[in-house]
Order: C-alpha cells, then structure tokens, then sequence
C-alpha cells in the first residue's frame, strides 16, 4: 500500500532518523556514560533525586531553546565568532532558569547553588551546539537537544536515586527505611546510612558501575585500545 | 590423599574441553589446585622450577600473621572483660583462658564473614571469566578481620568486603591487576561510610558498653587526637606517657583494631615475611624512618602536647607498624624499582604521621596514607625508570 503513496519532498516529522536523534542518546550514545561529559554537576547534585529532577529540567529547557536558537542562526554566524555566540544565548538562557528557580523553587536553588550557574560550561550544551545545531535544520535540532538532555537527565536521576536511598534513607525526600533519627523501621535492626554515598566519590563509582554495566551488554561500546 | 588425587585424576576428563561439565571447569579446577599442584607445566624451553607459587607466597604472609592473629583475639578479649568491669587496671595475664574464648567469639565471626563474602565473590567472579579461583583473596580475607575495630558489625565488614573486592580488585581484572590494596580500600570504604562505627570512643571494646565515671574506650590515638581540640582527655602528654606507656604500647596492651596493637607481634611476622624474602625490606625500613622524620620535625614545631609527643611513641601506636610491614609491601600495590620503593615507603611513613597528627578527623592516617601511594607508586616507578635511562644515556653518550 505504501509504495502506492506518492513520497512526499518533505520529510516526516517523526521519521526513523529523527526518533533515532532522541533515541540514541538515552542509550548507546548517552552523553555521560559514553561520551563522558557533564561530569562535574553529574557528581556534585545528585545527593538527592529532587536536586537531580530540577537539574534535568532546568538542562532540558536550556538544550531545546539553546538548539532551536542556535539553529536558527546557524546560516548568520560567522564561524569565528561562534563560541561568543554560542555562550552568549546559553548565558542568557540560564540566567533565566536561574531566576526562575529563585522565584519558585528557592530551597531547591539554594542547594544547587552554583551549579545551575555552571550549567554554561555544561560540556553536552556547548558540545550540541557544536556538533549538531550549526550544522542542522530547527526540528532535527530540538529532537537532538530533547535525547540529550534526557539521556543526562536520566542518568542523574538513576545517581541520585542510589545516592539517596542509601546515603540519606529516603527518596525524593520520603523516608523508606524508617525514620533515621528516631531509629525506628530498618533503623532499629541496626542499619545504618552509608556516608560515603554522599560524598562526591562515591557518584563517580556509580557512574562507573553504570558504564561498565552498559558495556558489559553491549560489547560494540568497549573500545579497543 | 592418595585416594584424593586417584579420584580427582579419574574425573577429570569430564571437565576438560568438550567434557560432559566442561562449564564447570573454573570450580573443577580451582579445588583441586588447592590440595595437589596443577599438572600444568610449560613444555617449551627451559625454565627456572621452584615450588613457590602465588598460593605458597599468600601462605607464608598468613603464617606471618599469626603471631597478630593470636594476640589480637587475646587481646580483644582483655579489653571486653575491661569494658565489662569498667576497670582499665585489671592485669593483663590474668584469666587467659576466658579472655582468648571471649576475644575468639568476636574474631572468629570477623575471620568467617571477610572470608565467606570475599571468596564468593571471587568466585563469581572467577566462573563468569572462566578461570579458577585466584589465591589473591587468602591474604586479604585474613587482613581485613586484622584492621577492624572489635565491635564493628558484621553486616559492615561484609559489604566493605564485597566493595573492596569489586571495585578494588575486581574491575581492574583481578588478583595482581589492582592499584589498590584491596584490605585498606574495605577499611576506607567503612571509615567513610560508617565513621561512628570505625572511629570514637564506641567501637574499640566489644560487649556492653560500661557506664562507670571516667571510663573511657577510646584508643591511644583518640586520646592523642583530643589534644588537638579544646577539650583534651589528660592534661599533658606526661600523663599520656603515665596512661600509656611505650613498653604497653610495643607488647599491644593497649585498645585498638583486632591485630594492629602489638608492635611485638607485628615484627615477629616482619622477620618471617623478611626470613622468607616475601616481604620487602626496603620499604618497611624507609616507612619506620619516614614516620620518625615526620614526627621529630613535628617536635621541632612543637605548639601543643600532640606535636610534642616523643618521635618514637608514633611507631608504636596505632596501625603504623602494621601498615608498614603487612600493608605497604603488598607487592601488587607496591612501588616495583628498588630505589622507588625506598621513596614510596619513606613518603608513605611520613605522610601516615602527618595525616594522624595535623588532622584530628582522621585519628588514623596510615591507611590514607598507604592508599595514597599506592597510586602515587606507578609515577615513582616512571621516574625510577627515567632517571636511570637518563644516567646510562649520559655514559653512553660521552664515550
């Protein structure tokens, strides 16, 4: 039936190359896990699954604008100034989740703190802008921005909810083992929070399991060098 | 034994390749190594035959730490009995019989625990990549009970052992592959996790803590460490020395981990471990003298009764000398060039006093310490290597 079909010049809005832009990097090609970038907030706000939430969103919002923007202006660009370009519309775009943030989520941001700032130097951002907005149409660039920020938005909530189950008890701030300092549930069995989940060091080994994990199931990952 | 090998030889064609349990080949191969040497040789050229295999060297450094083994359950036991009567002066020999069995109630679970979580996993991970257990594991497995605190819970130790066989070990490819002693990576992984159970004045006595005035459980170093803050347990370090004194403090009448107390013991293992030549020299002796250097320049500091304490007091206390004669050596985790290994123990010594005495959270440095060079080995090694390419190019070039 569909060979009857007279092709159309345009191409579908979900066809299989633009599902497999979002696809992609939830999986085989996750910016944290294969990629390793977007480290550095990986480690430090995943404590608990709320910072790892607002931090997902707040990326999520930034990678759709910051793309469709940038691919927008890709033709008017100068290509030796486009690093100033590029940081210039993602500033602006986290100056406004900032304050935003500020507005209505102010605990959530006071415990982010610096680190929405640092959502600039987010290497995924600038690395899509890079790679893909200069050189690609609006749509392809909104689905690429959407899997990226969700393949990192992923991967920090999987973080931060081992972080915060076993390093504080509780999960997106409801305890599960019971109340810690009443001691009572799991807690009068004699378990105990396990410290080192909250300490930095202990999300690069998470982040570690998580890849070796991946490559484990997928050999085509493993790089041979 | 004969009767053994006769039946282990019979069944062995079904776990060879294209056998009837060819998968069960790592499990086959592994209990039968363990009672008889493997049949395997090399078959091409000639080589240098000697019965020491990894299995006889792991051997050897367990024997040499028997003498800490055993002291360590009797003294666990003695400081039980203290915490139980609330009295620090009772004597020491007395009641031998009851205080080994009471310290042998809580080591032995300790031994049983590290052991069993540690091979299984090994185990696993040994079937999943097809080869047969490695021995690597024996030495650990009797370590780690040897640097926990008496009352730790066994729940802990189990993890801590299942972390530092993971992620220590295992994910570098095994035994011989880690760049971290896998024994102090458990203990690092506990003392960050679980503070309150590895450190304070809580953990050193099993059995129930006693509620006498003036009873305090905390360790030599805990002691010394308050020092540091506002509220010192003795005075001045003359009551310290009066406390603690270092003949008590050499023969491990003081409270401690189960097998780090007695610099005696300890050194008794050295001089197997030395005897044998498996452990090396080089590094216990640099680590001792790098400890003594860093704690007669914190003499010449001096400022409070921490650093005034006298130089030798540090190798005494704690876990140094363990550290430096089971820990340091690891010859997987060591520095590998003769002249690096005299830096790594050295820098290692230092660093462990350093750490014990200028931070007052970590009471016990030397396994940061250790760790730290540990990683700190492979460059050491590097300019080992680079230096002395350097020296013999310099020969070679003005002829």
């Amino acid at each position: 039936m569909s060979e009857e079909k007279i092709k159309s010049e345009r191409e579908p809005l979900f066809s299989k190359k633009n599902k497999k832009l979002v696809t992609d990097p939830l999986t085989d090609n996750n910016p944290v896990t294969i990629q390793v970038l977007g480290i550095c907030s990986a480690l430090a706000i995943t404590v608990q699954v709320e910072q790892g939430v607002v931090m997902g969103v707040a990326v999520l919002f930034v990678m759709i604008l910051g793309n469709l923007f940038i691919s927008l202006m890709r033709n008017l660009i100068p290509s030796r100034i486009r690093i100033i370009v590029q940081l210039v519309v993602v500033a602006a775009l986290v100056i406004i989740v900032n304050e935003v943030l500020k507005a209505f989520l102010p605990d959530v941001s006071e415990k982010l703190s610096v680190f929405v700032g640092l959502i600039i130097t987010n290497c995924i951002i600038m690395g899509r802008f890079e790679a893909f907005a200069m050189a690609n149409k609006p749509w392809p660039s909104i689905l690429d921005a959407i899997g990226n920020a969700l393949g990192y938005a992923g991967l920090l909530i999987i973080v931060s909810v081992f972080r915060e189950l076993f390093g504080s008890g509780t999960l997106y701030g409801y305890p599960i083992f019971g109340d810690y300092i009443k001691g009572d549930g799991l807690y009068s069995l004699g378990y105990v929070n396990n410290n080192l989940m909250i300490l930095p060091p202990m999300a690069l080994i998470i982040v570690g399991v998580i890849i070796w994990v991946q490559r484990s199931r997928n050999k085509d990952l493993i790089e041979n060098n | 034994m004969k009767f053994l090998a006769k039946y282990l030889n019979k069944i062995d064609h079904h776990f060879e390749k294209g056998g009837k349990y060819e998968k069960w080949n790592p499990l086959f191969e592994t209990l039968s190594t363990f009672a008889f040497t493997p049949k395997l040789v090399t078959n091409k050229g000639s080589h240098i035959r000697d019965g020491v295999d990894l299995k006889r060297t792991m051997m050897t450094v367990i024997i040499a730490l028997i003498p800490c083994l055993l002291f360590g359950i009797y003294n666990t036991g003695h400081w039980q009995l203290v915490a139980e009567l609330g009295d620090r002066n009772i004597d020491f020999w007395s009641n031998g019989y009851d205080k080994f069995v009471s310290g042998l109630f809580v080591v032995l679970p300790l031994i049983v625990v590290s052991y069993g979580v540690g091979l299984s996993i090994e185990f696993l991970f040994g079937f999943l990549r097809g080869h047969s257990l490695h021995e690597g594991f024996l030495v650990s497995g009797m370590l780690i009970p040897l640097i926990m605190p008496a009352d730790v819970p066994l729940w802990m130790v189990g993890l801590a052992t299942a972390f530092a066989v993971i992620i220590g070990k295992e994910i570098f490819g095994g035994t011989g592959m880690n760049i971290l002693n896998v024994a102090l990576t458990a203990r690092a992984f506990l003392f960050f996790a679980y503070p309150t159970s590895m450190s304070g004045d809580k953990v050193w006595m099993a059995g129930p803590e006693s509620n006498i005035d003036g009873f305090t459980g905390s360790t030599a170093l805990g002691d010394l460490a308050s020092f540091m803050s506002d509220k010192p347990v003795f005075e001045n370090i003359d009551i310290y020395t009066n406390n603690y004194s270092l003949l008590d403090s050499f023969f491990g009448i003081i409270p401690g981990s189960v097998g780090e107390t007695s610099t005696f013991a300890i050194l008794i293992g050295a001089l197997i471990l030395l005897f044998t030549g498996v452990g090396s020299l080089r590094i216990m002796l640099s680590f001792f003298i790098g400890g003594y250097i860093m704690g007669l320049i914190l003499n010449l500091f001096g400022g409070n009764d921490f650093l005034n304490l006298p130089a030798h007091f540090h190798l005494v206390i704690g876990g140094f000398a363990f550290g430096a004669v089971f820990m340091a050596t690891d010859p997987v985790t060591a520095a590998q060039t003769e002249t690096g290994k005299l830096f790594y123990g050295f820098f290692g010594g230092l660093l462990s006093i350093l750490i014990r005495v200028l931070n007052p959270a970590y009471p016990e440095g030397v396994f940061l310490a250790i760790l730290f060079m540990n990683v700190m080995a492979p460059i050491i090694d590097h300019y080992v290597i680079q230096a002395n390419i350097k020296r013999r190019l310099k020969r070679l070039n003005t002829i």
